[in-house]
């Protein structure tokens, strides 16, 4: 009786889904659901993007009228400065990394054959899906989308008198923002479960590649954050529509009482930041595991120092919890507590600068091949690497003083996050595609795609530093009221021209990726020629991942040119290599 | 010096045969039915489930952090009276209905049968699966309908919360009227909402029975949600204690 | 392709550290006592950070240049899993770095912040609401009179848009500008209010900025050296207006503040 059960279990759970609602909808499949959450940032990214460039057209041309849109209000700027900033933190950079790629690789790099709660991977997605649509209708409300920007400071989000889209519109922004959140826990938990108790036979946790590891950290982050900005998004719609006062003190709009008193505009944003900065740190990690794969495969090396990064990776997940309050150096906290995030905040550069060390050790005395995945390695640890030296500036309070609210933070969040985390993102799709579609992504449009990208980024932001260096301050809609920020048009000028030529050449990418999927060169199973599991598998991967075989692992991830051997890579499952030096 | 044994052989039989003939499928999905690797044992599920149980209430843990931070910040902020420049704390204590004290004890009874009805289930899917899961409950507890008793029991609290809502109301003390009445409102209603997604799963787990699912899925449902159940009762233990001792 | 990496890595990061170097685009010149000691500072971070940003550029191209794949039949990659003591050796170089260069930092910090204002400094309330700036003075009393939300009237001048309340007798002689006219070489303690959100009192010649809460009031202070007039503007979104709510501080010598006060406060007679 017991083996009819199990196997009729067996039967149904399974056999692959027939139908093309089953099989492309509401799939249970991991690598659909990837593919989906791939997608939804796809179309998040191009809003995004468009919404930038919105916003940099306003910045040159403050008084044009645009086909359409008309003139760009005060107002309507900060709005499309708000949720651009919203769509890419949320539905971009914690979206594509993780619930994309990291939904279609982690079970088959870690030799599992799904997640394991394939229908709550399902109601994941779909979740965050209508986190996505019920943002975007923020736009076509009364009042349109709020004016917050992404950090939603109260009391100015808590108050719909305080501008004109803070009505329904920062209503709709906070229930996506914590529709968001349900979706990412649900993620989350199947991330750290499967990790934990689902690796295939000899794969332990210090065999995994570095990706896992970073998906593994990355998926713990957001556990621990995502509620705490849940809780923050609940008290906010409380103050706005229940007339509770947690964040809004006694005063004032335009001379009108508000009705509120006694409540903290700070304790928000320790709320917000206790979440935002671990949230960075999300759209980072991912990225920062995928390049340590890319630089070891592509240098035919072992990553330097796997351990290291391991716990590179362990300390700044467990360190970004710590350091918060130095986006509050400002705000009117304790001048001692500012002290103490300063020195935290400089310890996480430390795991940070390791790993960029690290990564130059990969390449030293490898046997580079510059293939397009490669390309964007090597500008992701640029883009860091740049992106990073900020850091140090900004943690000072002393000089914080100075750059807190400049186009110097801008410029500092936008290499990391804007541009190499975005690197992580085409260098996935670029060394994934082919295991994914059973294509190769055409070279020479992959190519000119990066050397565009990568020169475009630099001419966009470098200059951000300069601007912010002289006092240009973010959030403007238009620097000429004010009589510095006047004199540093033609940086502004210079950067929407940038920006023009580097969104541009996105559209490469974007046909690049459509035509290969029906015109790409076929793509053997391990056209890299590397070692970790999804590799040693069907291109495309079958519906249990492995063809009905357990794979059992003998070897690390990062085998290469390992000496005597037959040739220049040896794959997780191949037999196990004697010694160790 | 790494050495690579002679005996190796490189050439493992290729893994799976997918679509690599015609048109690869945009999604790497289908297969046409081949059968996959088999649904891993009743532990193993169960051991999955509890697992993820664990994660799972780690961002709920959170979220009750983060309301108490919120709360333990409010109570001791000192807030600027413009009218004579001075820092006035504000906060006006809250006395909590008794009916609260009722209701607690609803819930702790509720959780005992929870209790009961996981050990239950455990014991007939032990009996299934014919392997020792745990200790044997007590003989005689077969027939007893403990999840019924249990929803029941989570019923009566959860409208026990509504009634002591409505008796804060009528002593004047409504969401917005003082900050901690916002508390009060907010802790106990966060609270209920989450147990009552405890109150599905176990009515979930009661449609199972109707639709003759198999007693090992039920029991891995009731053996979760019975762990959710006591999370839940004891976060109101403390949620009480917070808003009577802390106050 | 490697050496095409390493000549774009290496024109980047030079033209990037040019301008930097140059100081094309700059700090205007510190007008306040504390300017100094922060452009120290920031001088040391450009060399250190500046350093490490260089050196770890140019090793990047170099290396991506440099290990290219020659060809079948060249040498392969040196196997190598890593080096402890390197990773311990640079571990710690860059816990000294990054420690070091913050806590050289830190006691500009504790003068500007840890410490309360000198009595004996010159108050000047400033209150932010959307989207001006108003300045307090309290006057010989040395009080500033109270404020109540209900009595704010922005039509009504100065004291109507704080909602100065006439029945408190140390509102009488409190002076309300829009320009905030301070003497040379004393120190300003600065009382920051708001009356809606949150705006941020920014003056970058004076290196000073502060985020203006409300519901709270937060001291701060600065010395300002040099005479002349230098522009302050809002540094956190606060609305549609946040492009310009701007002002002007006004650094005049002490007699000449002393006379314009005493002006100001006998216009309200």
């Amino acid at each position: 009786m017991a083996t009819h059960e199990f196997a009729a279990h067996a039967a149904h759970a399974h056999a692959a889904p027939q139908g093309f609602i089953r099989k492309y909808i509401f799939s249970l499949d991991h690598k659909v659901i990837g593919l989906q959450y791939f997608f939804l940032a796809l179309v998040a990214v191009f809003t995004g993007i468009f919404l930038s460039l919105l916003m940099r057209i306003h910045l040159v041309w403050p008084t044009a009228s645009l086909p359409f849109f008309g003139e760009i209000k005060p107002e309507t700027y900060l709005s499309l400065l708000t949720m651009h900033g919203t769509i890419m933190v949320f539905f971009v950079l914690t979206t594509a990394p993780q619930g994309g790629f990291g939904n279609y690789f982690l079970p088959i790099q870690i030799g599992a054959p799904d997640m394991a709660f394939p229908v709550l991977n399902m109601l994941s997605f779909w979740t965050t899906f209508l986190g996505f649509l019920v943002l975007v209708a923020a736009f076509f409300v009364t009042g349109g989308a709020p004016l917050h920007g992404w950090t939603g400071y109260a009391p100015l989000s808590a108050l719909p008198s305080a501008g004109p889209g803070e009505g329904l519109g920062a209503d709709l922004w906070i229930i996506s923002i914590a529709i968001f959140c349900i979706g990412a826990l649900m993620g989350a938990l199947n991330f750290i479960t499967t990790t934990l108790d689902m690796r295939a036979k000899g794969m332990t946790l210090m065999r995994m590649p570095l990706t896992c590891w970073a998906w593994f950290v990355t998926a713990i982050l957001g556990l621990l954050a995502f509620g705490v900005l849940l809780s923050a998004g609940i008290l906010l719609l409380m103050d706005r529509n229940l007339g509770t006062s947690f964040f809004v003190p006694l005063g004032t709009v335009n001379g009108v009482l508000t009705g509120h008193k006694g409540g903290s505009p700070l304790l928000w944003q320790h709320l917000f930041w206790f979440f935002g900065h671990p949230e960075v740190y999300i759209a980072i990690l991912p990225a920062m595991g995928l390049c340590s794969q890319l630089l070891s495969v592509f240098s035919r090396k072992p990553i330097f120092g796997y351990k290291a990064m391991v716990y590179a990776i362990l300390a700044i997940g467990f360190l970004g919890f710590m350091v918060w309050g130095h986006h509050m150096f400002m705000s009117g906290m304790s001048p001692y507590t500012a002290f103490a995030f300063s020195i935290m905040t400089m310890g996480i550069g430390v795991p940070s600068a390791i790993k960029t060390f690290n990564w130059l050790g990969t390449l030293w005395r490898g046997k580079i091949r510059f293939s397009s995945p490669m390309l964007f390695a090597i500008g992701f640890v640029s883009l860091f690497v740049v992106g990073g030296i900020s850091g140090p500036f900004l943690a000072q309070p002393v000089l914080d003083i100075y750059l807190h609210e400049t186009y110097f933070v801008i410029a500092h969040f936008h290499l990391i996050m804007g541009v190499a985390s975005i690197f992580g993102i085409f260098a996935a799709t670029y060394y994934w595609f082919p295991k994914m579609f059973g294509r190769m992504m055409n070279e020479t449009l992959a190519k000119t795609h990066f050397w565009i990208t990568f020169v475009g980024a630099y001419a966009i932001f470098m200059p951000m530093h300069y601007y912010g260096m002289a006092g240009g301050l973010r959030r403007y809609s238009q620097g000429t009221e004010v009589a510095w920020i006047h004199k540093l048009a033609p940086i502004q000028q210079f950067i929407t021209f940038a920006a023009f030529v580097t969104i541009a050449g996105q559209l490469i990418f974007v046909f690049n990726l459509f035509w290969s999927m029906k015109k790409g060169e076929k793509a053997s199973d391990n056209p890299w020629e590397a070692t970790t599991l999804e590799w040693i598998t069907a291109t495309p991967p079958p519906h249990d991942n492995f063809g009905g075989i357990t794979p059992v692992v003998h070897n690390g991830p990062y085998e290469y040119s390992v000496p005597g051997a037959p040739r220049d890579f040896v794959m997780q499952t191949d037999a196990p290599l004697a010694a160790r030096h | 010096m790494a050495s690579f044994t002679t005996t190796a052989t490189l050439d493992e039989p290729q893994v799976s045969r997918g679509n690599q003939g015609g048109g690869p499928p945009v999604f790497g999905g289908g297969d046409g039915g081949r059968p996959g690797r088999e649904l891993p044992d009743y532990p193993t599920r169960l051991r999955r489930a509890r697992l993820g149980l664990v994660v799972a209430l780690t961002p709920v843990l959170m979220l009750f952090v983060s309301f108490t931070s919120a709360y333990v910040v409010r109570q001791g902020l000192p807030t600027l009276d413009p009218r004579t420049n001075q820092l006035v704390h504000d906060w006006i204590p809250v006395k909590l209905p008794a009916l609260l004290w009722v209701n607690t004890l609803v819930l702790v009874l509720s959780s005992v049968g929870m209790e009961l009805a996981r050990r239950q289930t455990k014991f007939a899917a032990a009996a299934v699966t014919a392997k020792q899961l745990g200790p044997v409950p007590v003989s005689g507890a077969g027939k007893m309908p403990w999840l019924t008793m249990t929803i029941a029991l989570g019923l009566l609290f959860l409208s026990g919360q509504w009634m002591a809502w409505r008796q804060l109301a009528a002593s004047g003390f409504y969401v917005a009227t003082t900050p901690s009445s916002s508390f009060v409102y907010l802790l106990t209603g966060a609270h209920a909402v989450h147990l009552m997604g405890g109150v599905v799963a176990l009515l979930v787990a009661g449609l199972f029975v109707w639709l003759r699912r198999p007693v090992t899925t039920r029991s891995i449902v009731v053996d979760v949600a019975g762990w959710y159940w006591h999370f839940m009762a004891a976060l109101w233990l403390y949620i009480l204690c917070l808003l009577e001792f802390a106050r | 392709m490697g050496l095409v990496l390493l000549v774009v890595i290496w024109l980047i990061t030079l033209i990037g550290s040019y301008f930097i170097i140059a100081k094309t685009w700059w700090l205007p010149v510190g007008a306040s006592a504390a300017a100094a000691g922060i452009d120290h500072h920031f001088t040391t971070t450009f060399i250190l950070m500046g350093a490490v940003f260089i050196a770890a550029q140019l090793a990047l191209g170099w290396f991506a240049w440099k290990y290219r794949d020659r060809g079948a039949g060249t040498a392969p990659a040196q196997y190598s899993h890593g080096n402890n003591t390197l990773e311990i050796l640079w571990t710690i170089l860059t816990v000294i770095l990054f420690i070091g260069l913050n806590l050289a930092s830190e006691s500009i910090w504790a003068t500007e912040r840890f410490e309360a204002a000198k009595p004996g400094s010159v108050q000047v309330e400033v209150t932010g609401m959307q989207f001006a700036w108003y300045f307090r003075y309290p006057g010989p009393d040395g009080k500033f009179g109270a404020t109540k939300p209900e009595l704010e009237d922005a039509s009504l001048g100065g004291a109507g848009a704080l909602g100065l309340d006439p029945t408190d007798p140390a509102s009488k002689d409190d002076v309300i500008t829009g320009t905030m006219v301070v003497p040379v070489n004393r120190q300003i303690e600065v009382i920051l209010r708001s009356h809606d959100v949150i705006h941020s009192f920014f003056v970058p010649a004076m290196r000073f900025k502060q985020d203006a809460v409300p519901g709270l009031a937060i001291h701060m202070h600065f010395t300002p050296i040099e005479t002349g007039e230098f522009e302050l503007a809002c540094a956190e979104l606060c609305g549609l207006g946040h492009y310009k709510m701007h002002g002007i501080v006004k650094v005049v010598s002490d007699e000449e503040f002393s006379q314009w006060l005493a002006a100001r406060e006998a216009e309200k007679q």
